[in-house]
């Protein structure tokens, strides 16, 4: 076909009318910017520095020596599934039936999607708590859903709370998320605060998507509680899991979603028609680490908190105040004193300082005035970032040290 | 406070505050636990791990085998204190297997390094054999990788696309 044929096709009404509403993106340009400039220091990236812990990478490799290059069963392998339930028992004292109660996904973010899909009517309604991950949104508008967004606030800790849920509570209600330990702000919800949403859940005949991805990524004394833990929302509650931040394997794409089978059963059909069966390697490598893998968790879990609290005190001394996450690896310090936006403010930092920081507004228009760091980086690459910080800041107020 | 020798191990210029911030103590608890340690001896010291090759590309550094005879009464340590005693020697150890002494040295040049064997060491009373091995590329020394550019974050953002 020569060139130039194809212009007269006008795709823009070709396309579908759902998809076409996702908005891209909006921190694009800045990445743009960012990833053209040299020498720039990020703090941007969303996923652990460590490399997969070797035991598990080296079950990978010898699934492949061993010449298992087939598809796995749809629902993943069963010894993967048997062993998931057991983490999740160990873990979460959560009890499900490896045979119906579980999907193995490509990552986490198939399980949100499969999730979304088998259960939207159109034109029902998603309370999608904000600021948070960036894909709720537009999976539900590709499910012909709608999502409703509900704020969190700082002096709630970045917590959901049961008054802001069950106002954007309406008859069109089905779906609520529950994205904690939370990206980007790393607050949690202790079980206390789960309860109370539970009951909102109960009166209004909820489901629950509860996306833990960061589940095993909490610290101090507190350890994550699992929203299917609080009496009575394990039958209400789809809970997304999976590997790549609790052990390292984002690149494996791995991950799954566990429930109840009559949902499960739905899910899986999707899954078994658009995606057939998550990686093999990854599937042999992942059991792996489910075995043998909770000291990893420990160890880097251990590497993350000292990172945490050297990234909250710096922030703190710098004069941008940042409430203490209790989960994830992510801080999201305020930067409202500093009269920019969080655009402003990034792309500012970007070309004074060459430090990259994603502007908080990227998760939710609640996120605006605040800005998310990620601390999955060195503590020599953190101690770097924040001095540069510091000089910016101090330049900014008009210091004359500047 | 293992973790605290954890930290100094791989950075012994962090600040008091920086470390208590990091270990959850206060920086009076910390600085106390240095001094603690450095009293016992368990910190012997602080210094820069310096990529010399980048400095002086004639620089070198061998490392040496030596078979000794052992004396009665004091064994090796006789020995191995009068080599450690040379400026031009790094580090010096007590080998199991196939010879008795490891010792690491470095000179101006190889020149330098092949001199000092010959004329220090091996003249040495109880020394039966020595076996110098230059050292032609440091890939990794004292847990830091060496002659590598930054090393280059491969991971990108997927917020965006």
């Amino acid at each position: 076909m020569k060139e130039g044929v194809c212009s007269v096709i006008d795709y823009q009404c070709m396309l579908n009318s759902n998809v076409k509403k996702m908005k891209p993106s909006g921190i694009r340009r800045f990445f743009d910017i960012a990833s053209e400039m040299d020498h720039v220091i990020s703090l941007s990236i969303g996923e652990p520095d460590f490399t997969t812990p070797w035991h598990v990478r080296e079950e990978g490799i010898h699934s492949l020596e061993d010449g298992k290059t087939w598809y796995s069963p749809n629902r993943g392998f069963i010894e993967l599934r048997e062993e998931i339930c057991r983490f999740l028992k160990r873990h979460y004292h959560l009890q499900y039936d490896p045979k119906t109660d579980l999907v193995v996904t490509v990552g986490g973010s198939e399980a949100i999607d499969l999730t979304i899909r088998s259960l939207l009517e159109p034109g029902e309604e998603v309370l999608i708590p904000e600021p948070s991950f960036v894909c709720y949104k537009p999976l539900t508008l590709a499910a012909r859903g709608m999502p409703v967004p509900v704020v969190t606030r700082q002096q709630d800790l970045f917590r959901l709370t049961a008054e802001e849920l069950e106002e954007k509570i309406t008859p069109k209600t089905k779906l609520l998320i529950l994205p904690y330990p939370n990206n980007p702000t790393g607050a949690v919800m202790r079980r206390e605060n789960l309860e109370a949403v539970a009951r909102v859940v109960q009166k209004h005949n909820l489901l629950v998507l509860a996306d833990e991805i960061y589940g095993e990524l909490t610290y101090g004394d507190y350890r994550h509680v699992s929203f299917a833990e609080i009496d009575g929302m394990k039958e209400r509650t789809i809970l997304v899991n999976g590997f790549s931040k609790a052990f390292a394997m984002t690149g494996w794409r791995l991950g799954y979603a566990a429930g109840p089978q009559e949902i499960i059963k739905q899910m899986t059909k999707l899954h078994q028609f658009g995606i057939m069966s998550a990686p093999t390697t990854a599937q042999y490598a992942a059991i792996e680490a489910m075995r043998n893998g909770d000291g990893d968790i420990v160890s880097m879990r251990e590497q993350y908190d000292m990172r945490r609290r050297l990234i909250v005190d710096g922030f703190n001394a710098i004069g941008l105040t940042c409430f203490e996450p209790e989960g994830a690896f992510y801080v999201f310090p305020c930067i409202k004193s500093t009269g920019l936006t969080s655009e402003q403010f990034c792309e500012k930092l970007l070309y004074a300082e060459k430090v990259a920081v994603v502007p908080g507004n990227a998760f939710g228009d609640c996120g605006e005035g605040y800005v998310r760091v990620s601390y999955s980086y060195s503590i020599r690459h953190i101690t770097e970032a924040l001095s540069r910080i510091e000089h910016f800041i101090r330049k900014l107020s008009g210091g004359v040290n500047a | 406070m293992d973790r605290l020798l954890a930290l100094l191990n791989e950075n012994a210029r962090l600040s008091n505050r920086q470390l208590a911030v990091m270990l959850g103590k206060t920086e009076e608890e910390v600085e106390d636990a240095v001094a603690a340690y450095e009293k016992e001896g368990v910190i012997r010291g602080y210094k820069a791990l310096i990529n010399w090759e980048k400095i002086d590309k004639n620089k070198a550094s061998a490392l040496i085998e030596l078979r000794v005879s052992p004396k009665r009464e004091r064994g090796f340590d006789e020995i191995a204190g009068k080599i450690m005693q040379f400026e031009e020697v790094e580090s010096v150890y007590l080998m199991s297997g196939g010879y008795d002494l490891a010792v690491k040295v470095h000179g101006k040049s190889m020149q330098d390094i092949a001199m000092f064997v010959m004329r220090r060491l091996s003249t040495l009373d109880s020394v039966l054999s020595t076996a110098t091995h230059f050292i032609l590329t440091r890939y990794k020394d004292g847990n830091v990788i060496l002659n590598t550019e930054d090393e280059k974050d491969e991971r990108r953002s997927v917020l965006c696309d």
